[in-house]
């Protein structure tokens, strides 16, 4: 205690005053709390103006045209147009994926998971699908162009909409390969060993276990992959789908889909006479084609949720 | 059994290899009646105009690069701000609360985003904040790019900050430092490589974007080269789609071919990023 000296004393006496004193003005701290509030703030206002811009032009058309606007078909006149070709374009399309892409996708994930073994082709295989996921979707629009609606032309006799579900298929396939492999990996060894164990063949494990107890998550995944579908336009534009005028729908003619509907309109001026205007239906579109998919991502979370519960064993 | 399953898992490769195949067999068609020296155009106003047989590449590649900017200027710090709100700071109720929006928000359809540019952030946005010349402009397009975006942003970079372990944030609380310090100088360089790979990510979804730059770019198929980010622009998507255009025309001349070469260029584009960012999460997982 002799020892030391007061100056030094007082110099320590101010260095621990000042950083009791500082701790309470932390203000870089503070600073980047409040970058951050700001930027969750502004995603989410953008998210809801967004929502607001869409819904207040879309509300007068179905106040005014009520169900003519769903069955009504895409023209010229915004007081008379409807989204019924969208909604059927939309419809095969989402069935083209469930025909095509979860047999395959699921197909392809059991044998990458259980089947393949750890060999050098393997290994393309799944970095090959990582990759497909990532391309832009308007260069699959490309590949149905060429190959849907150019070389497999006898069977979907061309711009139609058998060729737009082929594309959107082919789209999606990487998304439910990639889902259906989480979620079969997540399948607990065991449960494949007890199979195995009272004289189970790899198929009748993969049929009766695997896949049941995986059900919920490959659920989880094509449901997401259908709404990405839904959604898609840029291959649409590049398939042929309608703009213009479709009196009738058919599988074998030419075909449009919710998301060209609302493309098209978005750009067109309306007729000076109309009540309504294009931006109006245009919106009216979109608010329909955002409940469609919202309405698919929420089942999706739901099968996650209870996929997730099933795993902890409640 | 197995020899189905083998056959679904090589459907995927056939797929690929038809891409390459389409677009490199295209491209060398619309090379053999456009060489390679056309694709800068010598004019006074040099442009993109496929109709009268000019094909510009530095117009649609400067579009692309000033429209994925912008992008990137908007999704970097409302996704990364998100991601580390969400990940450091945002209770477990929050969290529940603003994770299911963020997901709607990336499962937005980009045709109707493409609505919002061209009918908000145009017209109202853009117009008042900078007084364009014209309404529509490569910055709305931009930005509702990067609206499109946030999503990817903030899901891949939260994810490798959750990656980060706890110890290493409790040795930083252990030798005294504060929360922001911990955040950081701690856990951003430790979750560096996610970050850098949502990063690559997002330009490749940014540049590989199509809906909005072909609805809110301002331009119907053609234009004259510019780098004002203020002026209505083409990106290579929005070429591409324009090029397609009109439902009945028939697969021949230079103007419509020219869709394959920009599927090319964007397809090397696009996987080269997707490959880089690939490299980064997987130093994430070998290091956690």
């Amino acid at each position: 205690m002799a020892l030391v000296s007061p100056s030094i004393k007082a110099t320590t006496q101010a260095q621990v005053r000042a950083s009791i004193t500082r701790r309470d003005r932390n203000i870089g701290g503070l600073v980047l709390y409040v970058l951050l509030l700001i930027a969750v703030a502004t995603t989410l206002l953008v998210l809801f103006t967004l929502l607001a811009r869409l819904f207040a032009p879309a509300l007068p058309v179905f106040r005014d045209r009520g169900l003519s606007f769903f069955t009504g078909t895409i023209g010229s006149n915004p007081d008379k147009v409807g989204i019924w070709p969208g909604l059927y374009g939309s419809f095969i399309i989402g069935i083209g994926v469930i025909v095509v892409s979860i047999p395959l996708g699921v197909a392809a994930a059991i044998y990458l998971e259980d089947y393949a073994q750890n060999r050098w082709y393997n290994r393309l295989i799944v970095i090959n699908i990582r990759n497909l996921a990532g391309i832009p979707a308007v260069i699959y629009g490309i590949l149905g162009l060429t190959i849907f609606v150019g070389w497999l032309e006898p069977l979907t006799t061309g711009k139609t909409v058998i060729a737009a579900a082929l594309t959107l298929a082919v789209l999606v396939l990487p998304i439910v390969i990639i889902t259906a492999t989480e979620a079969i990996r997540s399948v607990p060894q065991g449960l494949r060993d007890a199979g195995y164990g009272v004289g189970a063949s790899k198929w009748e494990v993969t049929r009766d276990h695997v896949l049941p107890y995986a059900a919920p998550g490959i659920l989880t995944g094509t449901v997401l992959s259908l709404a990405r579908a839904l959604g898609e336009a840029a291959p649409l534009i590049l398939i042929g789908a309608i703009t213009g005028l479709l009196p009738a729908t058919s599988l074998d003619g030419p075909f449009t889909a919710l998301p060209m509907t609302i493309y098209s309109w978005s750009s067109k001026a309306t007729p000076p006479k109309s009540v309504l205007g294009f931006d109006n239906v245009a919106a009216a579109a979109g608010v329909a084609l955002l409940l469609l998919v919202l309405v698919f991502n929420i089942i999706a979370v739901i099968f996650r949720n209870r996929f997730e519960k099933q795993r902890i064993g409640l | 059994m197995t020899l189905i399953f083998r056959i679904a898992a090589l459907t995927s490769v056939v797929i690929s290899a038809l891409i390459v195949f389409t677009l490199v067999r295209g491209a060398i068609e619309f090379l053999r009646l456009v060489p390679l020296s056309g694709l800068i155009d010598d004019a006074k106003t040099p442009g993109w105009f496929p109709r009268r047989n000019r094909f510009d590449l530095p117009t649609v590649v400067l579009g692309t690069l000033i429209m994925s900017s912008i992008a990137m200027v908007v999704a970097v710090p409302l996704g990364l701000g998100t991601a580390i709100f969400l990940a450091e700071y945002a209770s477990s109720r929050t969290r529940r609360i603003i994770k299911p929006i963020i997901e709607v928000l990336a499962g937005m359809p980009s045709v109707v985003v493409g609505y919002f540019a061209l009918k908000f952030i145009a017209p109202e946005l853009v117009a008042n904040l900078f007084q364009p010349d014209k309404i529509q402009n490569m910055t709305a397009a931009g930005i509702g790019i990067g609206i499109l975006i946030v999503p990817i942003m903030a899901s891949i970079s939260e994810d490798s900050l959750s990656a980060v372990p706890g110890a290493l944030r409790e040795a930083s609380y252990g030798v005294g430092a504060r929360k922001s310090a911990t955040v950081i100088r701690v856990v951003l360089p430790a979750a560096v490589s996610g970050i850098v790979a949502a990063f690559i990510i997002a330009v490749s979804r940014a540049i590989g974007e199509t809906m909005v730059a072909t609805m809110a770019g301002g331009l119907d198929g053609s234009g004259a080269r510019t780098s004002s980010p203020l002026d209505p622009g083409l990106s290579i998507t929005a070429a591409l789609t324009n090029a397609a255009g009109g439902s009945d025309q028939a697969l021949v001349g230079a103007p419509v071919k020219v869709l394959f070469f920009l599927g090319l260029l964007l397809f090397v584009v696009t996987m080269g990023l997707n490959l880089i960012a690939d490299k980064f999460v997987r130093r994430v997982r070998q290091k956690y």
